[in-house]
C-alpha cells in the first residue's frame, strides 16, 4: 500500500473543511478502504469532535513529532468503521510546533500502512497552512458560493501553484439552489468562471449537517441525506470514477415552488 | 538669525500646503517655522498644512504643541508625514492624516537601459488574489487579473482577459499610460497620480481603454478609441 495524500484548504475559516475531511475519510472507508485523518489545526482542533472521537485521545501529532509516542499509539480507531484512525492535533500547543518537514517525515512513515491520508488544514495562509500542504499529492481547495470564500480560495490556489502544489480540485460547499435561482447566490458556473480549477465536487446546504457534526456522527455515513451523498461521490471521484454531479433541479419539488414565489 | 529658507521648504498641493521640515534640531525647526508664519502671516492665514517632518521622533507633546501654536496663527494642521513609526503614531493618536490623497510614486525594480522604449513584460494569467506584478515597462496580461492582485507599471497595462484587481499605470508620473482590458471592471485604477473606482457594472461587458485626458481619468469603449 501507498498511501495518497490529500490536504483540504480553503483560506478562509467556517467554509466546512474539518466537516468534508470527516465525511470524505467516512465516505472512503465505508467503501473498504483504510484511511488516516490528520487533523493540522495545532491548538484549535475540531476534528475529533465532529468523528466523534474526543474522548479517546491520549497522544497527538505533536507527540508523535516531538517522539514521546509512536505514530501507531497517536491513531485512534474509529468505533464503527475499522478502517479509519484519526491522528488528532494538540490543543495545547500552537502550529509552531510543526515543521512542514515534520509533515512530510510523518506522511512518509504512514504512507505504506494506508490507502488515504486526509489532512485538515486550518484556516489562514501561515505556518499551519504551510505544514498541511507540505506532504500532499493532491489539495483540494473548499470554497463557499459566496464572494469573500471565493476570493480566499483564489489566493490560496495561486499560493498552491507557487509552492508546486497544482492548482488543486476545487470543492463548492453550502450551495443553496433555491438562492442561486433567485439569483441571491454565486452559482457553480460563477465560482468556476472565477477561479477557473477542476471541480470535484457540490455540497448542497443542509442544516443536518450541524446536528450530525455536533453529535460526532458524520453523515456520510448515512445514504440518504443529499449532502452525505454529495461527500460520498467526493469520495468515489477521489477513487477514479466517473461520477456526475448532483443535479439540483430535482432535489425537492417543493423548495423549488417556493423559490419561484 | 541665521538663514531659515533652507531649513523649510513649502509647496502648494491640491490639499493646501505642504511643508517640508529640513535637518535641523526640532526646537530649531519650530522656533525657524513660527517665525517664517508671522513674517508672512498674510499669505499662511487659514492655511491647510500638511507637515513633512522626515525622520524627526515626535512625542504628542511635541506635536500637539506645535499644532496649537499653529492654529493660534490661524494655520491648521491635518496631515502630518513621516519616515518615523512613532511619529506616524503619535500623529494617528491626534486625530490627524498620516497619509494624502495622492497614490506614492512606486518604487519599481529597474530595467537596464538595453531595453527599448515600448519593452513589456508577459504574465501569463490568471494573475490571482494576493499576486503582485511590479515592473518599470509595460505590462500585458494574457487572462484574468483577480480581485486582490495588483499590477504597478511604469508604463502602460494591457489584459486579454477580464481586470478585476488593482492597476497603477504610469506609476512614476506618466501621465500618457494607459490600461485596457477586455472587460474593465478594476477594483480601483490609478493613472500617474489619479485614482478612480469602477462604476457599478453595466449589463454589457465590452472592451475599454481608461487613460488620463485633462487630469480626468476617463474610460471609454475600445472601438472608438481605435486610430489613436
Amino acid at each position: 500500500m501507498t498511501a495518497k495524500v490529500i490536504t483540504i484548504v480553503s483560506g478562509k475559516g467556517g467554509v466546512g473543511k474539518t466537516t468534508s475531511v470527516a465525511n470524505i475519510a467516512v465516505a472512503l472507508a465505508a467503501r473498504g478502504q483504510k484511511v488516516t485523518c490528520i487533523d493540522g489545526d495545532i491548538g484549535l482542533r475540531n476534528l475529533d469532535v465532529v468523528l466523534g472521537l474526543e474522548n479517546r485521545i491520549v497522544y497527538d501529532l505533536v507527540d508523535v513529532i516531538e517522539g514521546r509516542c509512536r505514530l501507531r499509539q497517536a491513531m485512534i480507531r474509529d468505533k464503527r468503521l475499522s478502517e479509519l484512525y484519526l491522528i488528532p492535533a494538540a490543543q495545547t500547543r500552537d502550529k509552531t510546533a510543526v515543521s512542514p518537514s515534520d509533515m512530510v517525515r510523518l506522511c512518509d512513515e504512514l504512507r505504506p500502512e494506508v490507502d488515504w491520508i486526509i489532512i485538515d488544514s486550518p484556516a489562514g495562509i501561515e505556518r499551519g497552512f504551510k505544514n498541511a500542504i507540505a506532504a500532499a499529492d493532491q489539495v483540494l481547495v473548499m470554497t463557499n458560493p459566496e464572494v469573500s470564500a471565493v476570493r480566499d480560495a483564489d489566493r490560496v490556489i495561486g499560493l498552491l501553484e507557487a509552492e508546486g502544489k497544482g492548482p488543486g480540485a476545487l470543492i463548492i460547499n453550502r450551495l443553496n439552489p433555491v438562492m442561486v435561482r433567485r439569483g441571491d447566490m454565486l452559482s457553480v458556473e460563477d465560482v468556476l468562471d472565477l477561479l477557473a480549477i477542476d471541480l470535484i465536487g457540490i455540497v448542497p446546504e443542509d442544516e443536518y449537517v450541524v446536528v450530525a457534526s455536533n453529535k460526532g456522527l458524520p453523515l456520510a455515513l448515512e445514504g440518504k441525506n443529499k449532502a452525505g451523498q454529495a461527500f460520498q461521490n467526493i469520495a468515489r471521484r477521489l477513487m477514479g470514477e466517473k461520477v456526475p454531479f448532483l443535479d439540483f433541479d430535482t432535489l425537492n419539488v417543493f423548495q423549488r415552488l417556493l423559490g419561484r414565489k | 538669525m541665521g538663514d531659515t529658507s533652507s531649513l523649510i521648504q513649502i509647496k502648494g498641493i491640491r490639499d493646501g500646503l505642504l511643508i517640508t521640515l529640513g535637518g535641523a534640531e526640532w526646537p530649531d525647526l519650530v522656533k525657524a517655522f513660527i517665525e517664517n508664519i508671522e513674517e508672512r502671516s498674510a499669505f499662511f492665514r487659514g492655511a491647510r498644512v500638511t507637515l513633512d517632518v522626515g525622520l524627526h521622533e515626535l512625542r504628542v507633546a511635541e506635536l500637539s504643541g506645535l499644532r496649537d501654536s499653529l492654529s493660534e496663527r490661524g494655520v491648521s494642521l491635518w496631515a502630518v508625514l513621516s519616515e518615523s513609526l512613532i511619529t506616524e503614531r503619535t500623529a494617528q493618536n491626534l486625530g490627524l492624516a498620516t497619509r494624502i490623497s495622492k497614490p506614492p510614486r512606486a518604487e519599481l525594480p529597474h530595467v537596464t537601459d538595453q531595453l527599448p522604449e515600448d519593452a513589456a513584460k508577459w504574465v501569463k494569467g490568471p494573475l490571482r488574489s494576493g499576486g503582485r506584478i511590479a515592473f518599470n515597462g509595460n505590462v500585458v496580461v494574457i487572462g484574468d487579473v483577480n480581485s486582490g492582485a495588483e499590477i504597478v507599471a511604469g508604463g502602460s497595462i494591457i489584459v486579454w482577459g477580464r481586470l478585476r484587481g488593482v492597476v497603477h499605470a504610469g506609476a512614476q508620473g506618466d501621465e500618457n499610460a494607459f490600461v485596457c482590458a477586455l472587460e474593465l471592471a478594476p477594483t480601483q485604477l490609478r493613472i500617474a497620480g489619479e485614482i478612480a473606482i469602477s462604476p457599478k457594472k453595466q449589463a454589457k461587458s465590452q472592451p475599454e481603454v481608461a487613460r488620463l485626458q485633462d487630469g480626468n481619468l476617463t474610460a471609454e469603449p475600445w472601438h472608438t478609441s481605435t486610430g489613436r
